[in-house]
């Protein structure tokens, strides 16, 4: 009897979950400026098509809104997106199995050639901030220097009252917690950005270089997810751990203020994680790295994730309504990113992928 | 109505040929798809093995960065957490089925039966869910004190190790125990009911107890019936992914033997992993499938074997 009660109560509790992250994104959607509703192409409103995309689960959430804002404008476009990761919208745009990919990351050069659809178009939609949140009773605000964050992730710091860790916040009263890391079970864009961040800004300190994963020390937590890694640091005193800044907030976690390029602590908003994006250099084809970007305002922890279709498109109702869907995204879709806790794109890049629109050639 | 039936048993030649091709296309297909599937996981495998060689399953190092693919500590974690489920669930099965054929009486067996199988069909990541919010918390404290009562015996010291997680080698094989119970114990079962009443009563008639009968007559004449139940479960708990991967702790190079330390297991990186992984990476989880696929092809080969012996001795006894 016992176990249909306790299968019971589980049940209960992952549909109260469900339901209660249903409602932030309905509320989200609710948001959805009114000028959404008029139309804002230049183009013909587009005829019935149905889009496929997958990818990057990074901006799953902002393409959920977004296309329930988009399709309720365009009610003949269906647009279907799923997540499954950055590498899997990659493989399955190449493999012309979507009409779409969402991409933390850009295809690597010598994958180029695989691709049976010819050139692509990398169109940025949203910034993001990765945060470095800690569960430590009594520190209300905390500073971090790269160095410093590459030590406590490597175990060299395993106290939280650690000189190098009172050097970054001098006049807080640190107490002598363990340090406990959490980091990500699973391979993630999010574990990319942040390794990216410290093999940039504290390379002679971090030595487990960078990628969707890396190798952890043993003696570190792991996590499901942005959600696993934040309920660890919730759930565990003395915890330190990367997440999302949605997550990071949803769980109502304390995140630090990180020193940047310009050697400034800044606390990770969706502003400063726009400011990342003003002070980066973008190449022609708007490929760019939102990490350790230069200026004041800058968060240096951010990241970008890009829509990738190809040039070239061969049906003309998918190619109408993908164009419209994108330039929905770049303009009223980003009204819909600040409830979502991504960053909109600053304006430079903005206006840059709108006149980028133009190279989508349509049969 | 001799015509009739003479005309049915015309039309059945007919559907007798339709009959035959169909299951014999189906029987095909089982061995077309078996094979198709080892063709294509060891073609995909094949970029990894190259770059690594034997190495894959020799080496630690798990690296994206350095493309350093070594198996060793997940096919480590795999085979620890099975055993480690195999022993703490075969008493229980045991046990469980013994008092259900043998001792429970009439009214309590049917209902009995009934949870277990329904225990059976509980999906394994509502397990793995109630594993990590529950389990891996609350047993962390029990690891401890279990941890402090044996630290001074030699090796038993060693797997019940210093500094514990709650999320471990050894939750993660009590979660398996507790998804392969069931299993086990439905078909020890059926097996142990398969002891002929005669042999029983003959044990029973010669003044035995309950527990010399069983010993006597039950358990020897299901012997290999019962290893055949566990192996399957071995191949159940060597397989699982998704509980394994939520409570196993994902921690790399870990091949020691305590119990209470983080690992990895094979299915549990590949699931892990699979969505961001590039190129290499994605062989190198292709090349975990097919070792994974290959144990568990040994573990249900032999499986069988020891049925196939059993059967054929349980007939001789019998007879």
């Amino acid at each position: 009897m016992t176990p249909l009660v306790r299968n019971s109560l589980l049940i209960g509790a992952v549909a109260l979950t469900t339901m209660a992250s249903c409602k932030k994104k309905e509320e989200a959607g609710k948001t959805d400026p009114a000028g959404s509703a008029a139309p804002t192409t230049a183009e013909a409103s587009p005829s019935a098509a149905t889009l496929n995309g997958s990818g990057s689960t990074f901006m799953k959430a902002f393409q959920e809104v977004a296309i329930e804002g988009f399709t309720k404008a365009n009610t003949g476009v269906k647009i279907n997106y799923g997540g499954g990761g950055s590498g899997k919208g990659r493989q399955d745009l190449s493999d012309q199995v979507v009409d779409f990919a969402g991409s933390d990351s850009p295809f690597k050069d010598a994958d180029l050639a695989k691709n049976k659809g010819g050139d692509l178009l990398y169109f940025p939609v949203v910034l993001g901030a990765v945060t470095v949140s800690y569960n430590v009773e009594g520190v209300s605000k905390l500073q971090l220097a790269p160095e410093t964050i590459a030590k406590i992730f490597q175990r060299d710091i395993k106290k939280w009252d650690d000189a190098a860790i009172a050097a970054d916040n001098p006049g807080v009263k640190l107490p002598a917690t363990e340090i406990v890391v959490a980091r990500r079970a699973d391979g993630s864009g999010t574990t990319d950005i942040f390794t990216k961040f410290l093999n940039g800004a504290a390379p002679s300190v971090w030595k487990l270089k960078s990628g969707s994963t890396v190798e952890w020390p043993a003696d570190t937590q792991a996590g499901q997810g942005n959600s696993g890694v934040a309920q660890v640091v919730k759930s565990t005193p003395g915890a330190i751990g990367y997440v999302d800044l949605s997550d990071a907030k949803a769980t109502a976690l304390s995140y630090a203020w990180i020193k940047n390029a310009s050697g400034a602590y800044v606390e990770p908003t969706t502003a400063s994680a726009s400011a990342a994006g003003d002070g980066i250099e973008v190449k022609d084809n708007l490929v760019f790295s939102a990490v350790n970007a230069k200026g004041d305002a800058a968060y240096p922890i951010s990241g970008q994730s890009w829509v990738i279709v190809y040039t070239k498109q061969t049906d003309k109702a998918k190619g109408e309504a993908l164009k419209a869907y994108l330039r929905y995204m770049l303009t009223d879709g980003q009204g819909l990113l600040a409830e979502l806790d991504f960053a909109p794109l600053p304006k430079s890049l903005q206006d840059k992928a709108l006149a980028q629109l133009d190279k989508l050639q349509l049969p | 109505m001799a015509k009739d039936a003479l005309e049915l048993q015309g039309t059945g030649g007919g559907a007798d040929q339709a009959f035959r091709w169909g299951v014999r296309a189906a029987a095909a297909m089982v061995l077309v798809v078996l094979a198709m599937v080892a063709l294509s996981m060891t073609s995909r495998s094949g970029d990894v093995l190259g770059v690594m060689g034997l190495d894959f399953f020799g080496s630690r190092r798990w690296s994206e960065a350095d493309e350093l693919y070594g198996a060793l500590p997940f096919l480590w974690g795999t085979l620890y957490t099975a055993v480690i489920a195999i022993v703490l669930a075969v008493p229980v099965s045991l046990g469980v089925a013994l008092f259900v054929t043998q001792v429970a009486p009439p009214w309590l067996k049917k209902p009995m039966i009934y949870v277990l199988d329904l225990l059976a069909v509980v999906p394994s990541v509502v397990f793995g869910l109630w594993g990590v919010m529950v389990l891996s918390g609350e047993l962390r404290e029990v690891y401890l004190v279990m941890h402090r009562a044996v630290d001074w015996i030699p090796v038993l010291g060693d797997i019940l190790g210093p500094s514990p997680q709650g999320r471990s080698f050894m939750t993660a094989g009590v979660i398996l125990a507790i998804m392969i119970t069931p299993i086990i114990t439905s078909l020890s079962r059926e097996v142990i009911e398969t002891t002929p009443p005669g042999d029983k009563e003959a044990a029973l008639a010669l003044g035995a107890t309950r527990w010399e009968m069983i010993r006597a007559s039950v358990l020897p004449h299901s012997k290999g019936g019962l290893v055949a139940a566990v192996m399957l479960g071995l191949g159940r708990a060597m397989g699982e992914t998704i509980a394994a991967a939520l409570v196993i702790g994902s921690a790399l190079g870990q091949t020691g033997i305590n119990a209470f330390a983080s690992g990895n297991s094979m299915p549990a990186v590949i699931a892990n992993e699979w969505g961001e992984a590039n190129d290499l990476h994605k062989s190198a989880l292709v090349a975990l499938a097919m070792t994974l696929f290959l144990l568990t092809i040994v573990i249900n080969l032999s499986a069988s074997a020891i049925v196939r012996r059993s059967m054929v001795r349980g007939r001789g006894a019998s007879t």
